[in-house]
């Protein structure tokens, strides 16, 4: 039965990672995506770690590990007793994860703007392996401006990577913001793309589950504050969109 | 005939290696494309050609050697190590992954470019990343055998190309060669890739000994120290920024009281000239006659 939010257990195991003990999933923008991924989406197991068939999930935006070491520890990736020395001398939890130290973490990450250009090589591996795996690679709206999302982007639209997945958590951080919206970056070269409330688990199953037979496919996931209204910069967003519209 | 250029040869031995290794995929920006004869159109999956995206290029390679491909990455020198060097650190280092990367345009080659397409500085920074090799091949033969041994391997190899070569390929195995011997007590000179005839012709009637590597990175420490002896007067002549290899150098001889001079692309004044690479070779003391005068400041 699929879950309509992150099961406590899970959060539970997020506040070991924080040391926060509210249970405030919105604050956390990218842990209902993670959940979702692992929960009904990847084709991946703590047994599968290695297998050259698994699906595979790349968190570009390594800044933000507590939500997947969360959920990995929820599905058995590695124990639960991690969680609570992150970032200590002899934890291999980092305040950016490091693939060589933890089970199921598919790429080291911190430095923005890497996971997408790496899923575009990764899609592009197993396709022309005829392996069937997919790859999905999480950024963030802010990560977005990093110029070198703009060549993995195009890269894959050109190729039609149908194997590969971008979900763009868009919780408005971006300082200089997207007129016109994020998806339309994609669309414009040649993505599949869908818009969906990132906290919403069915549309976000529904979403990511999608492919296109022969082009990516992007998600953006718009995130809410914790009483769960569109960031505060959404309104200011809006604007600019509009205004972007209007003068196109 | 004339000779075939190192950057011939490598368009020449791709297709063959992608043909024989099938794990092998090259990654392009552009560069390099449109010379390839029909490779692109025999393997149209294993020729990746990204447009004019260094980044994305890197980050490719890094992503295909993820899923356990052995990427060959190729551009001009400075795309390749300069604008790409976080990706490098990265996408490869990081990962945990390799690929081989081969660039042309070696220091000054792209004389008439200008400063935007020469890179002295890549040998001095590829080795400061962990775990690479780095071969600076003084012959087009010497190239074939790295390339070719490298692609074998999941190693983090950097293969750097030029224009200028030596009349004839030396052993490519990674270790220090005595090429002119002479009695133990002459000052050593090693000569690094390409520049091995330059430094015997200059040296031609001193009372020097002369060595070779095409290898630079790891260097060959253990050569080094016996061809060196227990007081080392060395010079290294090495075509990139002048003392890339001293921390090396310095590092094998720690134990023995030691005279070292290095020649190469001096490192404190950007040459603002144009001209052909025997110009900035002669205005970087790096023609025979500039090796020959620090080659006598050696010999004292």
């Amino acid at each position: 039965m699929a879950t309509t939010t992150v099961p406590p257990p899970v959060l539970d195991l997020l506040s070991r990672v924080t040391g926060d003990e509210k249970h405030d999933p919105s604050s956390h923008s990218t842990l209902d995506v993670v959940w979702v991924l692992y929960d009904r989406v990847l084709d991946v197991a703590p047994d599968r770690v290695d297998d050259p068939a698994r699906d595979r999930f790349l968190l570009s935006k390594g800044h933000g590990p507590a939500s997947t070491y969360a959920v990995l520890a929820a599905k058995g990736f590695f124990p639960a007793a991690w969680l609570d020395d992150v970032a200590a001398w002899d934890s291999r939890l980092g305040h950016h994860p490091d693939r060589t130290l933890v089970p199921g973490i598919e790429i080291g990450s911190g430095s923005l703007g890497h996971g997408l250009p790496l899923a575009v090589g990764n899609a592009l591996g197993l396709r022309l392996q005829d392996n069937p795996a997919r790859v999905v690679v999480l950024v963030g709206d802010a990560e977005l401006d990093e110029g070198s999302n703009a060549e993995a982007i195009a890269v894959a639209g050109r190729f039609g990577l149908a194997n590969l997945t971008c979900v763009v958590v868009d919780n408005r951080s971006d300082n200089l913001g997207w007129p016109g919206g994020i998806a339309a970056r994609f669309a414009v070269e040649g993505w599949a793309t869908a818009d969906v409330d990132g906290h919403d688990h069915a549309a976000l199953r529904t979403a990511l589950r999608r492919s296109d037979p022969d082009r990516p496919s992007v998600v953006v996931a718009h995130t809410t504050d914790e009483f769960g209204r569109p960031h505060q910069s959404d309104l200011g967003h809006t604007t600019t969109a509009t205004a972007k519209g209007t003068a196109a | 005939m004339t000779r075939q250029t190192m950057r011939e040869r490598f368009y020449a031995d791709v297709g063959p290696l992608l043909d024989a290794e099938p794990r092998t995929a090259l990654v392009l920006a552009v560069i390099g494309s449109g010379s390839l004869g029909d490779v692109s159109a025999r393997h149209p999956e294993r020729v990746i050609d990204v447009g004019i995206r260094e980044q994305a290029m890197v980050g490719v390679a890094g992503g295909l050697a993820l899923t356990g491909l052995r990427p060959i990455v190729h551009t001009y020198a400075p795309f390749l190590v300069e604008r790409a060097y976080e990706q490098i650190k990265l996408d490869l280092g990081h990962q945990d992954v390799g690929a081989v990367l081969v660039s042309t345009g070696a220091s000054y080659d792209a004389s008439t470019a200008g400063r935007t397409h020469q890179a002295p500085a890549d040998v001095a920074l590829v080795s400061a990343l962990p775990g690479w090799t780095v071969h600076v091949p003084g012959h087009a033969d010497e190239l074939t055998r790295m390339l070719r041994r490298a692609a074998g391997t999941d190693d983090r190899v950097y293969i750097r190309m030029s224009a200028l070569q030596n009349t004839r390929a030396h052993p490519a195995d990674g270790l220090l060669h005595l090429v002119r011997g002479g009695a133990h007590v002459r000052p050593l000179v090693l000569a690094v890739g390409p520049l091995l005839d330059t430094v015997l012709e200059a040296t031609r009637d001193l009372p020097v000994r002369v060595a070779y590597t095409s290898t630079p990175h790891p260097l060959d420490t253990a050569g080094l120290r016996t061809l060196a002896g227990p007081a080392p007067v060395l010079a290294v002549v090495e075509p990139y920024l002048e003392g890339t290899s001293a921390a090396a150098v310095a590092a094998a001889l720690s134990d023995r009281a030691s005279r070292v001079a290095y020649v190469g692309v001096p490192r404190d004044v950007e040459l603002r000239r144009y001209g052909s690479p025997k110009d900035h070779a002669a205005a970087h003391g790096l023609d025979a006659m500039g090796i020959r005068a620090r080659a006598k400041e050696l010999i004292g």
